[in-house]
């Protein structure tokens, strides 16, 4: 596909691009970026090292490659998306067979400058090449079985190879993404049933098989269930993290500790403190205000990039900003719920501000794609 | 392939349809976090804020300084004194085993202590300070601190321990401080939590166990913030505690540690009080123990050594000790029976040497009779047949009643440790215990201090106040509580007819300084300071009639703890009454022999105040009375504890 054959009307070139970049969403996104500065300044116990000055960094290298990306126009990304998908998978081998020859359970690749996590980056190209996907795809295919074989084989090989690291939250972002583009791209709503019945079943008999003789689940993961379910029954043990995540939470109150002031974050009771739990220390010292702050500017996130995709009359990227925006919702969904003792605690980060060079990069990579392709729509 | 360039219609409005499907359900969801947020934040605010304090903040209780106990002049006899230890913190020391190393060229390290301080390192955080060695001399520790930079991470450390300047002398009064033990907290409701402070000093006997709840204070404390693995952060606020009481005893340094001296090695007990308050100044037992070794943990073998001698160091004989009174319970009968009206003091009694009672023969010490006696010749010279008749006449009831009013058979409310009622038997007591009758030979027993009557040298001290001031004194230990001595009315009148207890009391008199009296040897020839006194001589087993016929009865030749025991009681000076002393020397033979000349002595040196004149003692004597005093004074303590010739 060329250029040409992409027939438009008018789309911008050259730097006027810049003028139809969608700036509300770039100002939104160094909104949340800066909240994770302030917080990574504040864990540090008021120091911009080890975390707030790196992160700094690597959002304004972030930032440069969302503007490169935009600057792109969409087609070329499009041509793009199986390559980057065969390539992140290939990536994923890789460090499948790394960690296997050496250094343990190793989930990155070192770049000089930054540890590559390829399972960061599977989660837009997989977005990409699912997007490109339904875009090549006769409408009228759409919930043909037959056709739901590729997108569900695009969608559980990278899920198995992350599993297989082992990664849990980033493979459930796999398959909810993927599944998320593939309801939006328009498959049939009785599959979607199907597969969540399915997988009520599948839980009410691993409960029901409890204690059975066809028992489905080891003793160890039932009470890592259980612990989920009701961390006060091991406040010490696995229940610990959950446990002093909520204290925190909680004690914020409305208003919170004030800046610097959260003495769960200071004094180390919570853990992992400057990546998958920074949102506890933001609701402790800024309390129901701050967190609720948080929770609405990635609420306007997302309303936007759903407005900006559904004004796109390009079915790719209509597909792709809405893919992102999913992988996006559910970064933060799933890491909210965790650390509010909803969800078990699987690491996934906090968008933005969780403390991480891939992750961040990505993201706004991710970004990228939603602005070029916001740029270069159809008029 | 060609494609239109725009969707068809259809198609964008399933995705349209679709994305606000999805769009809703993700605002939805993040609605139900908000929610969610606002229960954890909102509603359960208060509760979690208090979880977050509870994390943060740790109170540390701060121990409050024990209170010191002192003699009646104020010259102390328990104090804390600073008690230096070493300690190390893992993270500073670096190589643990190199600081260690170092540290034992300075200071001389327990191996045993050293291997327990390693395997305390390895579990505990590495922050907290591990005691390498306890009760370190300040020589040592001053090694340690010049030597400071060379061992990182050691810290001499100081703390209170508790001291006894005079050792043995007040050990059994006093008692000693130890470590909590687990069977303490056992024995203690809803313990003070101080208690559970690791080194924190409990009174395990004596004035330091009646009196812990005056001398240990209140704790203070301190909150400070800690991190999650227990690192202390920074103190927070600080109360202190308010420090034990200081404790006055009505013990007389001076004194006491004299009368240690002279009991020396013997297995005895020795009171002095003042018999017109009741203060006690002198409250000996020996042989002695040194308390200091209990607070510093005494070893196996010392302990061994104390509880396995026959002479019960441990023991404190004045007040836990129970002996047949023999004849010093004489003045008991007497009295009673002067106040009994069953005979006047001139009436004579026959003493051929026995008497036989319902078929039994009770035999006087002396087995060819004292002829005719008086009241006052028969406690002058003991004889036990005036005491069997006039016992017989006055009755059991009348006798027990007199020994109560006297004070045998009660216990004293002093804060010592097991201190014994003795044993004043009537006819109840012996049909309650003993399921018998009370028969006439029981009462003849009584009337001499034996059978069933136990005394202790501490009632017999009370007994002889009471005698020489006919009022009810009550012994007193403690004089004053921080500086505040409690009111005391004068002790009331027991109600005894003066003209009686004159007559006991001249007959005491002359026992000590009539030439046929039985302390005639033991005498004091200053005027002023003129004693009245009793001997005693009790048996501690049967002598059969066997043994009456062959005439195997000299102390020497029996086994020590066959001997009988060697009693004295007196008061001094004789027209104005200002001590009582009661000596008991277990199984030291003659009242006369073993306990008189000891009571003297104390007597002369209690009421003089120091050394005594060597001319209040007889002539004949004061070579051997001078050699005495020299060896004595040249071991006796001064105010500072410190042994004359011996540093400090």
């Amino acid at each position: 596909m060329s250029y040409l054959e992409y027939s438009i009307k008018s789309v911008p070139t050259g730097p006027r691009k810049l003028l139809y970049l969608h700036w509300p969403l770039i100002l939104l996104l160094c909104a949340v970026a800066g909240v994770g500065f302030l917080m990574l300044y504040s864990v540090a116990g008021g120091s911009p090292d080890p975390w707030a000055e790196p992160q700094l960094k690597r959002f304004g290298l972030g930032l440069s490659l969302m503007f490169f990306v935009a600057m792109v126009p969409i087609w070329f990304w499009n041509n793009l998306s199986w390559l980057a998908y065969g390539g992140t998978v290939l990536l994923l081998i890789l460090v499948e067979v790394m960690g296997s020859v050496g250094m343990g359970a190793q989930r990155w690749i070192d770049l000089g400058f930054m540890r590559l996590q390829p399972s960061e980056l599977m989660k837009i190209t997989l977005v990409l090449a699912l997007a490109a996907y339904y875009d090549w795809l006769p409408p009228e295919r759409t919930s043909r079985p037959i056709w739901l074989l590729p997108p569900i084989a695009l969608i559980l090989i990278p899920t198995a190879l992350v599993l297989r690291q082992p990664d849990l939250g980033t493979s459930i972002l796999l398959l909810a993404g993927g599944g998320m583009v593939m309801f939006m791209a328009g498959v049939h709503w009785a599959y979607f049933a199907a597969v969540i019945a399915g997988g009520i079943g599948l839980v009410t008999a691993v409960f029901q098989s409890r204690g059975t003789s066809w028992q489905l689940l080891k003793d160890y993961q039932y009470r890592r269930i259980d612990t989920f379910l009701d961390p006060s029954s091991d406040p010490l043990g696995a229940g610990y993290h959950i446990t002093q995540s909520k204290i925190a939470l909680g004690s914020g109150g409305w208003t919170g500790r004030g800046f610097m002031q959260g003495t769960q974050s200071r004094l180390n009771f919570l853990p992992e403190k400057h990546t998958d739990f920074i949102f506890t220390t933001l609701a402790e010292e800024f309390g129901f205000v701050g967190g609720m702050s948080l929770l609405g500017l990635y609420g306007i996130i997302i309303i936007f990039c759903v407005i900006a995709a559904l004004r796109n009359r390009d079915r790719f990227s209509s597909l792709l900003i809405l893919g992102i925006t999913a992988t996006f919702f559910l970064f933060f969904a799933v890491n909210m719920s965790m650390v509010m003792g909803m969800a078990p605690v699987v690491g996934v980060p906090l968008p933005l501000v969780s403390y991480g060079g891939s992750a961040m990069l990505v993201l706004l990579v991710a970004f990228g794609l939603v602005q070029s392709a916001h740029v270069h729509r159809p008029r | 392939m060609k494609r239109p360039v725009v969707d068809t219609a259809e198609t964008h409005r399933r995705l349209t349809r679709r994305a606000l499907l999805l769009g809703g359900a993700q605002i939805g969801f993040m609605a139900m976090l908000g929610l969610r947020m606002r229960h954890l934040q909102v509603d359960q605010a208060d509760q979690y804020r208090l979880l977050a304090e509870e994390n943060r903040i740790n109170i540390r209780l701060l121990p409050p300084a024990r209170g010191e106990i002192f003699d009646r002049n104020g010259i102390p006899i328990a104090v804390n004194q600073p008690s230096y230890r070493i300690t190390i913190v893992r993270e500073d020391a670096g190589d643990v085993d190199k600081i260690i190393d170092r540290l034992s060229h300075l200071v001389a390290l327990d191996p045993i202590k050293i291997e327990r301080a390693k395997s305390e390192m390895a579990r505990s955080a590495p922050f907290l300070p591990v005691t390498l060695a306890d009760h370190v001399s300040w020589e040592e520790m001053s090694r340690v601190a010049v030597n400071a930079p060379a061992l990182p991470g050691i810290t001499p450390e100081v703390g209170l321990s508790r001291r006894y300047p005079f050792k043995a002398d007040f050990a059994h009064v006093v008692g000693y401080v130890g470590p909590v033990s687990d069977y303490d907290l056992s024995k203690i409701e809803d313990p003070d939590p101080l208690l559970r402070i690791p080194r924190f000093q409990l009174g395990k006997v004596g004035v330091e166990a009646k009196q812990e709840d005056r001398l240990r204070g209140k704790a203070g404390n301190k909150r400070v913030e800690v991190n999650s693995v227990g690192r202390v952060m920074r103190e927070l606020d600080r109360r202190e505690g308010q420090p034990g009481a200081d404790l006055q005893l009505t013990l007389d340094q001076q004194l006491q540690s004299y009368v240690q001296a002279r009991l020396g090695n013997e297995s005895a007990a020795a009171i002095v009080m003042d018999c017109e308050t009741g203060d006690l100044l002198a409250l000996n037992s020996s042989p002695s123990f040194d308390p200091n070794l209990f607070v510093t943990g005494i070893s196996v073998s010392d302990y061994n050594a104390l509880t396995e001698s026959k002479y019960r160091p441990l023991a404190a004989k004045s007040v836990q000790g129970t002996y047949p009174p023999g004849s010093t319970f004489k003045m008991v009968t007497a009295l009673a029976a002067l106040e009994a009206g069953v005979m006047s003091a001139e009436d004579t009694v026959w003493c051929p040497g026995h008497l036989e009672v319902s078929n039994r023969r009770f035999h006087c010490w002396k087995r060819v009779g004292h002829g005719h006696m008086t009241l006052n010749k028969a406690l002058r010279e003991s004889c036990d047949v005036y005491f069997y008749k006039v016992a017989i006449d006055l009755g059991i009831d009348r006798l027990s009643a007199m020994a109560e009013r006297l004070g045998l058979g009660q216990r004293f409310d002093l804060p010592m440790s097991g201190i014994a009622s003795g044993l004043n038997p009537s006819r109840e007591w012996k049909e309650t215990v003993r399921g018998a009758q009370w028969l006439v030979g029981d009462t003849v027993n009584a009337s001499i201090g034996q059978g069933f009557v136990l005394a202790s040298p501490l009632q017999l001290a009370v007994m002889t106040s009471r005698l020489a001031t006919g009022r009810a004194i009550m012994p007193r230990l403690i004089k004053s509580v921080d500086g505040v001595e409690p009111e005391r009315a004068p002790a009331e009148l027991l109600g005894l007819n003066e003209n009686n207890l004159r007559q006991i009391r001249k007959a005491m008199f002359d026992v000590s300084n009539n030439r046929r009296g039985t302390a005639y040897g033991s005498r004091i020839i200053d005027d002023a300071y003129r004693m009245a006194g009793k001997t005693g001589t009790s048996q501690v087993r049967n002598i059969t009639t066997a043994e009456r016929a062959a005439g195997v009865t000299r102390n020497e030749d029996l086994p020590w703890e066959r001997r009988d025991h060697a009693l004295f009681v007196n008061f001094a000076p004789y027209d104005n009454p200002r001590i009582a002393v009661a000596v008991v020397v277990e199984h030291g033979g003659g009242g006369s022999t073993a306990a008189a000349p000891i009571a003297r002595d104390i007597t002369l040196r209690a009421l003089h105040g120091g050394t005594p004149p060597l001319e209040a003692y007889p002539t004949r004597d004061r070579d051997r009375i001078e050699a005495q005093q020299n060896r004595l004074n040249a071991v006796i303590p001064d105010r500072n504890g410190n042994v004359r010739g011996e540093r400090a």
